[in-house]
């Protein structure tokens, strides 16, 4: 089995995908030539040439809008746009007409495509290069949202996304892009979306984490099991629709949780788990539910590193959860 | 066919800029009927602004490469283009940037230190490091505010010019852009606003020929950016963007006009992106070599001091003093900002709101006896 990254996974995904398929195109800015800014595209454009791998103008609007009316008219567009704190000139796009378009025209017309984005911080990015939107378009109707944490999921999780009937924003922890290599099959790979995967076991308190953040829960879950605490942590990797049983039945089971993530707290996605996890394990709760986020403030460049929810935050979190007595 | 023809008479838009690009310096040093006629001074002023300008160029860009600072986005080979409209802005008028014009805002007067410490975000950073390199911020220098998200500065310029003349002042109002950024929505809005309202704006667009990796020409299918002026209503011009003389004149007349009550203009500025787009590409991926060495021939830098050199107004000595003089400059700037601290953890929660509302209270307590406030001093 080869070793790939998380470029090179997505990459291969793709690729796979456009050899199946040859209505799958690649469009964005910097997509083509020169295989898009942090060279996931790279080699598309010399194997499939401009007519299916195209450098668009700088306009984010006008590459959902024409992936959108691609997809309407049957192909499978997989627009990327270059940081996902550029898609808000496509948001119109993307919230108002491909989350809606199934349901205002009963089903006669359809959205299937991924944007595919790279998300997160921790690179240096300021304010513009380092977001996490996904709970704006979590809280949209009619998109599925998901986010791989490693080169395997990556491949996986695209393929499936290139086949869903449905809009798939796909976000791509870039502070992962080069850092994890692992073993990731040759040719075909799919695993369903909507599926969480409970990466390490553990009986006193369950972590949930997606993304870069997933590797600083690990950390924390290591470094508290030196002192007998044993965590339960879970990469969702689809955001949405996300996996409640998965998560519900480890709540049950440790009766505690914390959950990270990169973007702000007031109504990022946390917000929502920890009022599922109200609604469904209530009675098994034995400590009130933790968010370890982003601040409520821009992303800021200097102090980057003391905005993220890494492990020097998370671990006190797990260790306060878990003394905690009411 | 005849007869379709003359019912519907579909054009294909014919471009009335094509060949028309204002220039002033020949090759030869010596000036065209659009001279504006400066003081020599003033010329020497532009020429030590431009030197200046590209020698903290070079320097930044090392300073990346040693890790030094985090990011840099140059203005190498576009010097004439921009220091030429901006000296061309009246003291009263205002500046909205786009990411390259730093040269721009020192020529406005911040202080090098101050742009370095910006450069490195510690404590004395105007913005507490909250931006990334080359995000500045001067509106006592009457220059707006850095911010990545391309083509949104053009829509805010033409409210800011329209406020300025509602209120009854001078103040022309101008706005700097690559040419990728005539495909955002926000070009085309803002043209259009600035049309209709007659708004006291002048679009500076900076043809550098490269949006990233993605050439001009896969931009637009019109002949020429500065067409795209008559869709709107916006009157346009070409001018050479490495002939600072000929930049200069033809914003100031813009300037002017706007100022005059006769509204907007767009000027495409021909110029070259020598560099790659920043320190984090390369563009050896995809462009050709011959390209770049084919602009370094129309080098704006060389092309004024040839100028100079016919009004016996410069020479080897004055160049090598003004060189040193920038980096030694430079270099006590750098070794003052790399002493300074860290800009203090709780400037995280600052500036979000005019005061702090209670979940930034609690949130800014947290990190405060979090676990790494005794690293920060
Ligand atoms: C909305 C948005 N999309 C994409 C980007 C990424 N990006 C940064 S600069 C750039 C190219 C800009 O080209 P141009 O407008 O010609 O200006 P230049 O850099 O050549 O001066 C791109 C695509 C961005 N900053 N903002």
């Amino acid at each position: 089995m080869p070793e790939m990254n998380l470029v090179q996974a997505v990459n291969d995904a793709l690729r796979i995908a456009m050899r199946e398929d040859d209505d799958v195109v690649v469009l964005g800015e910097d997509v083509g030539k020169v295989g898009g800014v942090f060279r996931v595209t790279q080699g598309l454009f010399d194997e499939f040439g401009e007519d299916r791998v195209i450098d668009t103008p700088l306009s984010e609007g006008g590459i959902i809008g024409t992936a959108i009316g691609m997809a309407l008219y049957g192909m499978k567009p997989v627009p990327e746009i270059q940081f996902a704190d550029f898609i808000f000139p496509a948001f119109d796009q993307i919230v108002s007409e491909a989350a809606k378009y199934r349901y205002r025209s009963g089903g006669e017309y359809t959205c299937p495509m991924v944007i595919r984005t790279p998300v997160g911080g921790g690179i240096r990015g300021g304010h513009y290069h380092s977001q996490s939107p996904e709970s704006l378009f979590i809280h949209t109707a009619g998109l599925k949202v998901v986010c791989p944490s490693n080169p395997y999921d990556a491949k996986g999780l695209l393929t499936a996304a290139i086949k869903d009937p449905d809009p798939v924003l796909f976000f791509e922890p870039k502070r992962v892009y080069r850092a994890v290599k692992m073993d990731v099959p040759e040719g075909d790979l799919e695993l369903p979306l909507g599926k969480a995967k409970v990466v390490r076991e553990g009986e006193d308190v369950t972590v949930i984490a997606w993304g870069a953040m997933l590797f600083e829960a690990l950390a924390s879950a290591e470094e508290v099991e030196a002192d007998g605490l044993s965590c339960e942590v879970l990469d969702l990797r689809t955001l949405w629709p996300v996996d409640i049983d998965t998560i519900a039945s480890s709540v049950k089971k440790t009766g505690r949780v914390v959950i990270v993530h990169e973007a702000p707290k007031a109504c990022g996605f946390g917000a929502e788990l920890l009022s599922m996890v109200t609604e469904k394990c209530f009675v098994h709760l034995e400590a009130p539910p933790v968010r370890v986020t982003g601040f409520d403030t821009p992303f800021p460049y200097t102090l980057e590193m003391e905005y993220l929810p890494l492990q020097h935050r998370i671990t006190p979190a797990l260790r306060e959860t878990v003394a905690y007595e009411p | 066919m005849q007869t379709q023809e003359q019912v519907v008479p579909i054009r294909t838009p014919e471009s009335s800029f094509d060949d028309e690009v204002v220039t002033v310096i020949a090759k030869d040093g010596s000036t065209g009927p659009a001279d504006p006629k400066l003081p020599v001074e003033q010329v020497v002023d532009f020429y030590e602004a431009m030197v200046r300008t590209r020698t903290i160029d070079v320097q930044l860009e090392r300073l990346q490469r040693q890790g030094r600072i985090g990011f840099h986005i140059g203005s190498l080979g576009e010097e004439a283009c921009i220091l030429g409209s901006a000296a061309a802005m009246r003291p009263q008028d205002w500046i909205f940037p786009c990411y390259r014009e730093f040269g721009a805002l020192l020529y406005r007067g911040m202080p090098l230190q101050t742009y370095v410490d910006n450069m490195y975000g510690n404590a004395d950073d105007p913005v507490k490091g909250r931006q990334m390199p080359d995000h500045y911020t001067g509106r006592a220098f009457r220059f707006g505010s850095v911010s990545s998200p391309i083509g949104t500065q053009m829509t805010q310029a033409v409210g800011f010019a329209w406020a300025a003349q509602k209120k009854g002042t001078d103040e022309v109002t101008s706005v700097y852009f690559g040419e990728g950024a005539t495909s955002s929505a926000e070009f085309h809005t803002g043209m259009n606003f600035a049309g209709v309202m007659k708004a006291p704006v002048v679009f500076l667009c900076r043809n550098n020929r490269w949006a990233i990796s993605v050439p001009s020409e896969k931009q637009t299918a019109s002949k020429t950016f500065a067409d795209k002026g008559v869709a709107y209503g916006v009157p346009a011009v070409r001018v050479d963007g490495n002939d600072v003389l000929a930049t200069y004149k033809v914003v100031r007349e813009c300037v002017e006009r706007a100022a005059r009550g006769e509204g907007p203009a767009l000027v495409e500025m021909l110029t070259y992106r020598v560099g790659g787009h920043s320190t984090s590409d390369d563009p050896r991926a995809y462009r050709v070599q011959d390209e770049v060495e084919q602009w370094r021939r129309t080098d704006p830098v060389v092309r004024l001091r040839r100028h100079l050199e016919t009004l016996g107004a410069w020479d080897d000595a004055r160049e090598e003093e003004l060189t040193k003089g920038t980096e030694a400059e430079l270099k006590a700037c750098i070794a003052a900002a790399e002493a300074k601290p860290k800009p203090a953890l709780g400037t995280i929660f600052d500036g979000v709101f005019a005061e702090r509302p209670w979940h930034l209270e609690e949130q800014a307590a947290e990190l405060l006896n979090g676990p790494r406030a005794k690293d920060h001093h």
